[in-house]
């Protein structure tokens, strides 16, 4: 499997302070990984570098065989993604909102449209199709954001918490969604349901002040479960003070 | 670029702002130029279209800043400044496409003072006795003014997520470049200095240009101003911390 995204020896400082420290990994195609780690530690930091919108101090980043300081425009088109906190325009329609996403990826018109369309009805958002942004529940957001990330059929998929304040049922159908997308899609998220990660993901990254913890499938962590550990135990041990 | 300045002046249609702006700008020049004793033209007795000219440039001074206010500002404050620059787009036509929206909303309200060129035409005795060559070259240059003021207006916009700190440093920036410098110049006058500090502000080119004479070296003057500016906004938003 070849890989789709490759993060070598990334730091990042912010003043005198490590933000990221040396961190490094490969995502191949196809595969779910998830990154977990304590507030702070700086997943989202690692998010905003891998798309573009920070640079790194030192260390490159490879999308799809693009390095993203010197080919930032491809590196995007193939990447989808939803930053922290799902910022959206509240003052445009659900539709308006994804028409212009679409644009602003240089999708044809009769694509997007499809696509537009094609996303309405998977994200569920038939019911509310016709309202604001700003008139949506936290969960109808939340597929917005999902919807105009997967718009353009990315190959990496970057998710800072897209299931952050949602309620037992939304969390359900919002994970089945990536689990769907998952299928043919490199998806990168991070979250702080340790559950989720365990239920969702392919391999796992613990990430703590800045370093990478641990880098492990799943398979490789289930086998250091067997006394009683969990993975609450490991997280612990690997990101206490 | 398109996309984004589609969905600017779908903006400004789909508020009051756009409508605001041009009923504002009409209705003060109006006021002044053919209703307001002292100034207007139909007491002054001379087929000239000075008064609008000289009124039009302050209420830009004050409309721009306000139309321009909320361009990166608001997308500071939703946080949506991030998802914007991680789309495929270049920084630059991000910019660029905010800045035409802007500029074409400036050159609509603009539009429907050519009226009074033609009852100013038609008024005159005998009619069309009017000094077209200075007209034009006033509109040239109070385009061109305009022009130079939305740049300032998008570049203090990205300097500040709030709304009304870029409005009003947008206004005293203006200010400084529209009338200060005329008015340093003049304390400096006799020194030899004059010359250089007053064709620094945008008066002296502007005066230039109404004179009929469309110099380059005025041209060059607001193409630089502009280009400042907006190249400032680019470091502005391309430096994220």
């Amino acid at each position: 499997m070849e890989t789709r995204l490759a993060i070598n020896n990334v730091t990042k400082i912010f003043g005198t302070q490590y933000a990221l420290e040396d961190v490094s990994f490969e995502v191949r195609s196809g595969e779910i990984v998830g990154l977990l780690g304590p507030n702070g530690a700086g997943k989202s930091t690692l998010f905003k570098i891998i798309t573009g919108y920070l640079q790194p101090t030192s260390g490159s980043v490879n999308v799809c065989g693009f390095d993203v300081l010197e080919n930032p425009i491809p590196c995007r088109k193939h990447i989808g993604y939803l930053p922290e906190h799902n910022p959206l325009y509240d003052d445009l329609y659900i539709k308006e909102y994804l028409v212009y996403a679409s644009e602003l990826y240089g999708l044809k018109y009769s694509y997007a449209q499809k696509r537009v369309n094609q996303m309405i009805q998977l994200c569920g958002l038939e019911p509310e199709r016709k309202k604001k942004i700003q008139n949506l529940s936290k969960g109808y957001r939340q597929r917005v954001g999902l919807a105009q990330a997967l718009l353009h059929e990315p190959d990496v998929l970057i998710l800072d918490e897209p299931t952050s304040g949602l309620d037992p049922n939304q969390l359900f159908e919002i994970r089945e969604l990536i689990r769907d997308t998952g299928k043919n899609t490199t998806i990168v998220f991070s979250t702080h349901i340790l559950q989720e990660a365990s239920a969702l993901c392919d391999r796992i990254i613990i990430i703590h002040k800045g370093k990478i913890k641990e880098n492990s499938t799943l398979t490789e962590l289930r086998k250091r479960f067997i006394h009683g550990t969990t993975m609450e135990d490991i997280f612990r041990n690997l990101t206490a003070e | 670029m398109f996309p984004i300045f589609k969905k600017e002046i779908e903006r400004f249609l789909s508020s009051l702002t756009g409508y605001l702006v041009i009923v504002v700008f009409l209705a003060l020049n109006g006021l002044f130029v053919w209703i307001l004793p002292d100034n207007n033209i139909l007491d002054s007795g001379y087929s000239s279209m000075d008064p609008l000219f000289y009124v039009g440039p302050w209420v830009l001074l004050f409309l721009i800043p306000a139309v321009t206010m909320r361009t990166f500002s608001e997308e500071k404050k939703t946080r949506t400044l991030e998802w914007l620059f991680t789309r495929p787009v270049s920084d630059m036509s991000i910019i660029l496409g905010k800045y035409f929206a802007c500029l074409a909303l400036m050159l609509f309200s603009i539009l429907p003072t050519l009226i009074y060129f033609l009852t100013v035409c038609w008024l005159g005795s005998p009619v069309y006795n009017i000094d077209t060559a200075s007209v034009s070259g006033s509109y040239v240059g109070m385009i061109l003014l305009g022009a130079a003021f939305t740049s300032i207006g998008i570049f203090t916009s990205s300097l500040t997520e709030n709304q009304i700190v870029s409005f009003i440093l947008s206004v005293c920036i203006c200010f400084l470049f529209y009338s200060l410098f005329e008015i340093f110049s003049g304390l400096l006058a006799g020194t030899g200095y004059d010359y250089f500090i007053s064709n620094l502000g945008m008066a002296a080119h502007y005066a230039s240009l109404s004179r009929g004479v469309i110099d380059s070296r005025d041209l060059l003057y607001f193409i630089s101003v502009i280009f400042i500016f907006l190249s400032a906004t680019r470091m502005k938003l391309r430096i994220k911390n």
